[in-house]
């Protein structure tokens, strides 16, 4: 055992000696209240503790033990539907042992070791196997089969494996290694946070993740294995935006982390997501999700490890062949963590007193989303998607966090203060946010709504770029001095902003428009213009046009319920060319 | 923090170094961080001090009342082996305490019931119950428009010059709860001046408000140090009251920019890296620590609501300390400069406030039922006027039309009617009835965000309709009519995270086209 005393104490920074032996990342229990803590620095005999919890009251000269293992998370049933802290302490389990207020010091099991899983397995005794094989599965919520894998590094012939209830610590089989030697297992797996799991190969995302939310599927779309950034000033709707995406993205398992965010909003995911129904399965949403919540008042530590236990949870179950999202809410807490404790340990500060290694530690954690290959021998393809939030100070996004995150990530959604401000929600702002992903995921959208899918969001993106340079004539010379076809672009725009882009995340149609309808409700407003412009250049006036009732039947689009949109906007656009072609020049 | 000492205690005469608030102490065994501190001076004086850092036998002690007088000879520091920690006291209310707790109101000490660690721990997001119900502050603008609802935690963004403590103190007079429930104000003034000191205790002893409120006057040459740990003290003694008493207890901090320059002068007495402006890196984890404690748990029925005041550097809302503020807080609320030098009383600028959890506390059984259309109808035609005020200044009046003027008229009398209301204290009813008043002054369709079986219930008098329609209220009229095809039902869930600042505060001139886009800066 190694053990050491405590030296030093600074906030979450505790500088323990005589841990000779400790290795980097190890985690270490400090003091008597045994605090969770992880090896950060090592000079000689004395190593540089960052405690996971609050430090207050811890005496120099109390023991410091070493686990001798880097943080592990424990992956296995049970993991979906949880609640954990940042170090993947179940949050309900340390309410049942502590009360209402998180007391320090409590050790709880990351998984529950009582409950029993129907196992089936899926190979037979004699079977040849390798890292990454379908041991056999467990139904762990309705709708997500959970397989048990070879764990890494092993390989070799199944002695005997068994079919019934076990526990996550019952062993389900036995596994002969070449060199003679057996190991059981079980259904837990032990994983370092700190390290990507192993994959066989990664390959080029090219399957969009459907979000239903018309912005982003429409115009700057995500692949399943992409990363995103949505950065905004408080009060421009990250959260919401955030937990949009978790209820209604097309993924299998949602991995949402709450990093240093607010108590009450963890509250409001907790009470909600358990009554919301998946729409494409049926199944509560909360079957399909983890929650890792780790509030701003919880220790700093716990909230930089928090994003790295999301992001493993969502690689072992991306192992299995699920596309997994997720959610990062906000990557600047995290950040700031970093900060804190890098001026703890008295690191010459970089940018705004972020440590100079932030951009390499972003880079790390972006890089673990992708699409790959996993181990097994039936080549499974599995995908893990990020995005995350990004809460610059005072909403400048020339700071150090976004403009890192914004290097390695594909899409970056800009949320816009003065959108938010006029109830334009989500509020992105369409100028400034980008998708590098949008070749890739193109021939899907050409191959399953339809082959001009591309065109017509493009020519959709032209025309609200073409009402930026017109607002600034109408800024400056009023909108009577614009040519009609120009002030028809302007009406053709306005609609697109409020009946196409704006999106109520909280209505029970509009919150997922599935990609048929959004692309069908696009090419109704540009129908709506084209025939316009042709009506125009007849003589018509444009406000003969705008009293026709058809502004009336476009703005109502967005809530035609998903089965009978398709066909009712078709008709819409039909009627849309004939009562516009139809009209006499007066 | 009583001053008893223990016979056990060691104490130590080893200070090796003075700086600032810090003196650092040598050959102390055995140091707990966040220890509290007994110094006795030369002259027989004792302070109280905190370990802020403790490395081998160095203690580095931040000294509560200042660091003037001490010496490194004589001078002898005692560790009390407990970190910091309150009395508490259901007694404690309408009580006046230093910014540590201690009574200085002359009438005695106080017998503790229990003594809590003032750092708290964080509430567990699962027990956590979601925010519920009202807190009436009588204050239309605020209870209207950005109802302030248990469990939340709201700031005033104010500026300096503004009346900021006329309106605490009037929220302290009148804030209420519903009958049968326990109230309570902890109210800690952090880094006040006398005047200001005076003024609160006057002003309480007048209304008889003292009764129910604990009172925490950290004054503005008290040591900086006792200013961190004073809002501490004060939601200690807070969620004393709200979950062992049941009470609803309202925390008002007032000032936490004061706070802050504090924080900052001790990171940087300690030789810390600055963060932004200065400030210490770990200020949104500090901020938090304070500003989250406030909420519900789950079987208990006590609740904690903040009202935090802070004065906005140079108006500047974008300075660390509004920014880390808002994004830990669930709303604001913000003092305009503008209406105050009109003379408008609260200067409550609503366009940019926002209750994100006003849904949550509003409705049939809390509030009305009308609450929540009545405050998009006021928002969107407050909204309006003022853009058409904008407009009138660079065309002149004569050219609005006759539905323009109306709005115009509107604007005016909302902040002189509804806005200013001077010491008047207005129960939830009566700020709804004077909504309905100004709102009836309006065409009656011009009313899209209100539903029309209330217009029916509460328009006062219906006034004949113009012919004016279509000119104005272009958002509204869209939301109006997507509400149609789900049977005309309301559009509050979609408001439910980011409230009403509206649609229609236009930058861009007005047309009758209503092409008001929003302008994109890039």
């Amino acid at each position: 055992m190694i053990e050491g005393r405590i030296n030093k104490i600074s906030g979450p920074v505790v500088v323990a000696i005589g841990l000779t032996g400790a290795k980097m990342y190890d985690v270490v229990k400090v003091g008597d209240m045994g605090l969770i803590g992880e090896v950060i620095r090592l000079e000689g005999d004395a190593a540089t503790v960052q405690v996971y919890e609050d430090t207050e009251g811890v005496r120099v000269g109390e023991k410091v033990v070493s686990t001798e293992n880097p943080l592990l998370i424990e992956l296995g049933p049970g993991l979906l539907a949880s609640i954990y802290d940042g170090t993947q302490r179940p949050l309900p389990d340390i309410m049942e042992k502590q009360g209402a207020f998180i007391a320090r010091g409590v050790t709880v099991n990351s998984l529950n070791r009582e409950k029993k899983w129907d196992f089936n397995p899926t190979i037979k005794k004699g079977a040849k196997v390798t890292t990454g094989d379908v041991l056999g599965t467990v139904v762990e919520t309705k709708g997500i089969t959970h397989k048990i894998l070879v764990p890494h590094g092993l390989s070799g012939v199944i002695d005997s494996i068994e079919k019934g209830k076990f526990t996550v610590e019952d062993t389900v089989a036995v596994l002969k290694d070449e060199n003679g030697g057996t190991h059981e297992l079980n259904m837990i797996q032990r994983w370092p946070a700190r390290q990507s799991r192993p994959y066989k190969e990664k390959l080029d995302p090219e399957l969009p993740l459907m979000t239903g939310q018309r912005v982003f599927d429409t115009f700057f779309p995500i692949p399943k294995g992409g990363a995103a950034i949505i950065p905004g000033g408080f009060g421009t709707g990250k959260t919401v935006t955030e937990q949009t995406l978790a209820k209604w993205a097309d993924a299998d398992i949602i991995v949402y982390v709450g990093c240093g965010e607010r108590g009450n909003e963890m509250c409001e995911v907790l009470t909600e997501f358990p009554t919301l129904i998946d729409p494409r399965t049926g199944n509560p949403l909360l079957d399909r999700t983890v929650l890792i919540a780790n509030t701003s008042n919880m220790p700093v530590a716990a909230r930089e490890a928090s994003i790295y236990t999301g992001i493993t949870i969502a690689e072992y179950y991306r192992d299995m062949g699920y596309h997994v999202a997720m959610m990062a809410d906000s990557t600047s807490r995290w950040g700031e963590a970093l900060r804190e404790v890098s001026g703890r340990l008295e690191e010459m500060p970089g940018e705004e007193g972020y440590p100079a290694y932030l951009a390499t530690r972003l880079a790390s954690f972006y890089e673990r989303a992708g699409r790959t290959v996993c181990y097994g021998e039936d080549d499974r393809v599995g995908s893990v998607t990020v995005v995350g939030a990004v809460s610059p100070p005072g909403g400048d996004f020339s700071e150090p966090m976004t403009q890192h995150s914004l290097r390695i990530t594909g899409a970056f959604w800009a949320l816009d203060t003065d959108l938010a401000h006029r109830r334009h929600f989500p509020a992105i702002n369409w100028i400034k946010s980008y998708s590098l992903y949008k070749e890739q995921v193109a021939d899907w959208f050409k191959e399953n709504v339809s082959a001009d899918y591309m065109e017509v969001s493009e020519r959709a993106m032209y025309l609200l770029q073409r009402e930026t340079e017109l607002q600034e004539i109408v800024q400056l010379v009023g909108p009577d001095a614009l040519p009609e076809n120009e002030r028809a672009i302007l009406e053709t725009t306005r609609m697109m902003r409020e009946d196409y882009l704006q999106q109520f995340a909280f209505d029970d149609v509009d919150c997922y428009c599935p990609p048929e309808k959004q692309y069908w409700m696009l090419k109704a407003i540009l129908t709506f213009y084209e025939a316009s412009q042709e009506a125009l250049t007849r003589g018509v006036t444009l406000s003969q046009i705008m009293s026709l009732p058809l502004k009336n039947e476009i703005a109502r689009m967005k809530y035609i319920r998903t089965k009978d949109a398709v066909n009712t906007i078709k008709k819409l656009i039909d009627s849309i060319v004939k009562e516009i072609t139809s009209i006499e020049v007066l | 923090m009583d001053k008893m000492l223990s016979l056990m205690q060691k104490q130590y005469s080893t200070i090796s170094y003075v700086s600032g608030p810090l003196i650092f102490v040598e050959r102390a065994k055995h140091v707990a961080y966040g220890e509290m501190v007994d110094i006795e001076l030369p002259n027989g004086e004792r302070r109280a001090g905190q370990v802020l850092e403790s490395a081998g036998d160095m203690a580095v002690v931040q000294v509560f009342e200042g660091t003037q007088g001490i010496d490194v000879d004589k001078t002898t520091v005692s560790f009390r082996d407990e970190v910091a920690k309150i009395d508490v006291s259901v007694d404690l209310l309408g009580r006046v305490l230093n910014g540590r707790g201690e009574p200085i109101d002359g009438r005695g000490r106080i017998l503790p019931e229990d003594r809590l660690e003032i750092t708290g721990s964080p509430l567990n997001p699962v027990s956590r119950d979601e925010p519920a119900d009202f807190i009436q502050t009588g204050i239309s603008a605020i209870d209207g428009l950005n109802t302030l609802v248990r469990g939340q935690k709201l700031p005033i963004f104010s500026g300096s010059g503004l009346p900021a403590n006329q309106l605490i103190a009037q929220t302290i007079r009148q804030a209420q709860v519903k009958s049968g429930e326990e109230f309570a104000i902890v109210f800690a003034a952090l880094g006040i001046s006398h005047r200001e000191a005076s003024f609160f205790i006057n002003d309480f002893e007048k209304s008889g408000a003292l009764e129910r409120v604990v009172f925490f006057i950290n004054l503005a040459d008290d040591p900086t140090i006792e200013r961190i740990i004073t809002p501490r003290c004060a939601l200690t003694v807070a969620e004393y009251l709200a979950f062992k008493w049941d009470m609803q207890v309202l925390v008002i901090l007032s000032d936490m920019t004061n706070y802050c320059e504090a924080l900052r002068e001790i990171s940087t007495a300690r030789e810390e890296v600055p963060g932004r402006r200065g400030y210490p890196g770990y200020m949104y984890t500090d901020l938090a620590t304070i500003y989250e404690r406030a909420g519900r748990i789950k079987d208990k029925k006590g609740s904690i609501t903040q009202l935090i005041l802070l004065t906005m550097p140079d108006d500047d809302i974008t300075h660390p300390i509004p920014d880390l503020t808002g994004y830990i807080t669930e709303g604001q609320i913000v003092l305009g400069r503008h209406l105050n030098r009109r003379g408008i009383y609260p200067p409550i600028d609503v366009l940019p406030c926002l209750s994100r959890l006003m849904n949550l506390g509003i409705g049939a059984d809390k509030t009305r039922e009308d609450h929540r259309n009545v405050a998009d109808q006021l928002y969107a035609s407050y909204a309006q006027g003022r853009d058409l005020r904008r407009l009138v200044s660079i065309i002149g009046e004569e050219a609005l039309s006759e539905a323009d003027r109306k709005y115009l008229k509107f604007a005016d009398d909302f902040e002189s009617r509804f806005i200013s209301q001077g010491d008047s204290n207005r129960d939830i009813s009566e700020t709804m009835d004077i909504a309905w008043e100004l709102l009836s002054s309006l065409p009656r369709e011009e009313l899209k965000r209100i539903k029309d079986v209330f217009i029916d219930k509460y328009l006062p008098r219906i006034e004949e309709s113009g012919g004016e329609e279509g000119e104005m209220g272009e958002a509204g009229e869209s939301e109006a009519e997507s509400g149609m095809p789900q049977g005309g039902n309301d559009f509050t869930p979609m408001m439910k995270d980011l409230e009403p600042n509206d649609v229609e505060t236009l930058e861009s001139v007005q047309s009758n086209g209503g092409t008001n886009e929003p302008v994109i800066r890039e």
